[in-house]
């Protein structure tokens, strides 16, 4: 188990190196540097020289991304170009936003699709599994803010039940729950559709096995064999699965987040864009894609978890 | 399962269809702008009703379908062409570090979701419709190489492979002549499932603003534009969503339909 788990981590940290030299070397790219945008095109030459010796920018590329690296390492993300505040503080804050949404989401999925996978493979070929694989059918292709866009006008502008939009913050943590609500619920349906028909077709695999015959025969009832017996065996595709759907979630959220006007690292992203401010950019990416790695990570060691055979692997 | 592939097929083909004939032919006029004609609801004169700019809503959905269907189409074409190529060559030296490259190089890759790559072009290069074609594109690179992989690995075990080899056939040939025919029909199928992904995709970049520019009418533009207006005029926000998921659902539909037909055991599974 040791010798897996240190392996694990061994190949999240390569990752980790090569993905983030990716975005260093890909913003890059950007045709001038912050030395250049922070003094204006009136600068001299020799000031501009004196300021990028300064900030280390005379230097090649691989020490850069070195010194780059190792300040975030320390938590130093650098200072925005727009509002000259260390960029670690507004992802901080954003994240307090972002965060909770994807894991309502992440966690409303599960909620739905565990019930719903069950009941559909407990129901296989009759009308009742037809019916749940059409709706979730329609639940794959719905694009989440669009089905966003039609909560608002149901819930909030018809019933006027949740907000529209915005967020109080945490100090009201009921009013802040309550307009993460319709948010995290469009990002969840789509992906609980995705999740419950895996379940439904995992579980469904695993009934033809030897195990399940036996329960079977000493008496347990289709729902118990799927309960108590299959549906460990088929939670190995849906870990892979949500594993991958956190990273869905994760840019979900940053779509989401423009449809009802939430304060999270999506929103922040594009006016980061509009502002040209890069090292915000390049910044919330590393963090979105650390993100995913490390759930990554963790999808591995819960596959470990489940399946104790893959520990000697 | 039948009735699956025959609706599938329907929607997909009138989505087809209508991206084709918007080359040639729309029932009005988008580039006019009548705004005294604003928002009104569906009638005999526009099916569909009009936009907040007077525009016929109908003629906007089936230019956008042309949009939405070449960006993901083209993006599938990228995931195929380098994806596909990539897997074979994993498969034929599986085990060596070209095989292990091919699958760390996947793993990196997909630890960028489209959009979070779409992000960083547009930030380096501003935004542009060719941003989400290259941004999906790359993301369907891993799926097709991963697939691709892993349903050529137990075809290199077969014995018409192995005759391939006495009668002197290099790596490479084989993976063309006997492995890649042999892998097709998967490979039409999860074409078939990242077309589909990448119109959902297409559409949320357009949505952001990370995809194609005004005045390129997009399915998910015409949703961001119709987001403020909603409240008072809900066709607006509800015929492009209509087109996004019918597309899709015909697609996926299709997909699963292919999937069934091309493998009988499938069949007793479901």
């Amino acid at each position: 188990m040791l010798r897996y788990l240190s392996r694990r981590m061994i190949v999240m940290g390569l990752s980790l190196l090569a993905a983030s030299a990716l975005i260093f070397s890909v913003t890059e790219l950007v045709p001038g540097d912050p030395a250049s945008f922070m003094l204006g095109t009136g600068a001299q030459p020799e000031t501009l020289a004196a300021l990028r010796q300064q900030m280390g920018l005379d230097q090649p590329l691989p020490l850069r991304y070195a010194a780059w690296a190792g300040a975030i390492l320390q938590g130093d993300f650098g200072t925005s170009f727009t509002y000259r505040t260390p960029v670690a503080g507004m992802i901080l804050e954003r994240l307090q936003v972002s965060l909770p949404l994807a894991v309502m989401a992440l966690a409303l999925a599960v909620a739905v699709a565990l019930p719903v996978g069950l009941y559909a493979a407990a129901r296989r070929g009759r009308a009742g599994d037809g019916l749940v694989m059409a709706a979730t059918q329609l639940g794959i292709a719905l694009p989440n803010f669009w089905f966003a866009m039609l909560l608002v006008l149901v819930f909030a502008v018809k019933l006027r039940w949740l907000p529209a939009g915005g967020f109080p913050g945490w100090s009201d943590p009921a009013a802040a729950l309550g307009s993460l609500i319709l948010p995290s619920l469009a990002l969840a349906l789509p992906q609980a559709a995705i999740l419950a028909r895996v379940l439904r077709s995992a579980l469904v695999e695993t009934q033809g096995q030897d195990y399940i015959r036996t329960a079977r025969a000493k008496g347990l009832t289709t729902g118990q064999t799927l309960r108590r017996h299959a549906l460990r065996n088929a939670l190995i595709p849906v870990l892979t699965i949500l594993g991958m759907q956190f990273s869905f979630l994760l840019a979900g959220a940053i779509i989401i987040e423009n449809v009802f006007y939430l304060p999270g690292l999506g929103r922040m992203i594009f006016q980061a864009i509009t502002q040209r401010d890069l090292i915000v950019v390049q910044s919330a990416v590393l963090v979105l894609v650390a993100a995913v790695i490390a759930v990554t990570f963790l999808v591995d060691l819960a596959y470990a978890a489940v399946d104790p055979r893959l520990r000697r692997a | 399962m039948r009735i699956g592939l025959i609706l599938g097929g329907a929607l997909a083909g009138l989505a087809l269809a209508s991206a084709a004939l918007s080359a040639f032919w729309t029932p009005h006029d988008v580039s006019q702008l009548a705004i005294a004609q604003k928002l009104l609801p569906p009638s005999a004169a526009h099916w569909f009703g009009t936009d907040h700019l007077g525009r016929d809503i109908l003629s906007m959905a089936m230019l956008g379908a042309r949009t939405s269907l070449a960006v993901a189409l083209v993006a599938v074409g990228i995931g195929m062409g380098l994806g596909v190529p990539l897997g074979l060559l994993a498969a034929a030296r599986r085990g060596t570090w070209a095989d292990e490259a091919v699958m760390r190089g996947n793993d990196l890759v997909f630890a960028f979701p489209s959009l979070v790559i779409a992000i960083l072009i547009t930030a380096v290069f501003g935004p542009s419709a060719v941003n989400a074609i290259v941004a999906i594109g790359i993301f369907n690179i891993p799926v097709f190489a991963r697939v691709t992989r892993g349903a050529a690995l137990p075809i290199w075990t077969l014995d018409y492979i192995r005759a391939a080899r006495v009668a002197g056939k290099g790596a490479a040939l084989i993976s063309l002549q006997h492995v890649l025919p042999n892998v097709a029909s998967l490979l039409i199928v999860q074409a078939t499932i990242q077309f589909s992904l990448g119109i959902l995709a297409e559409a949320g970049l357009s949505y952001v603003g990370l995809g194609a520019q005004p005045p390129v009418p997009s399915w998910g533009r015409m949703l961001a534009e119709a987001q403020t207006m909603a409240v008072l005029a809900p066709h607006v926000a509800v015929i492009p969503g209509l087109c996004i998921v019918l597309t899709v659902l015909g697609l996926n539909l299709l997909g699963d339909g292919l999937r069934d037909a091309s493998d009988p055991r499938l069949r007793v599974l479901r």
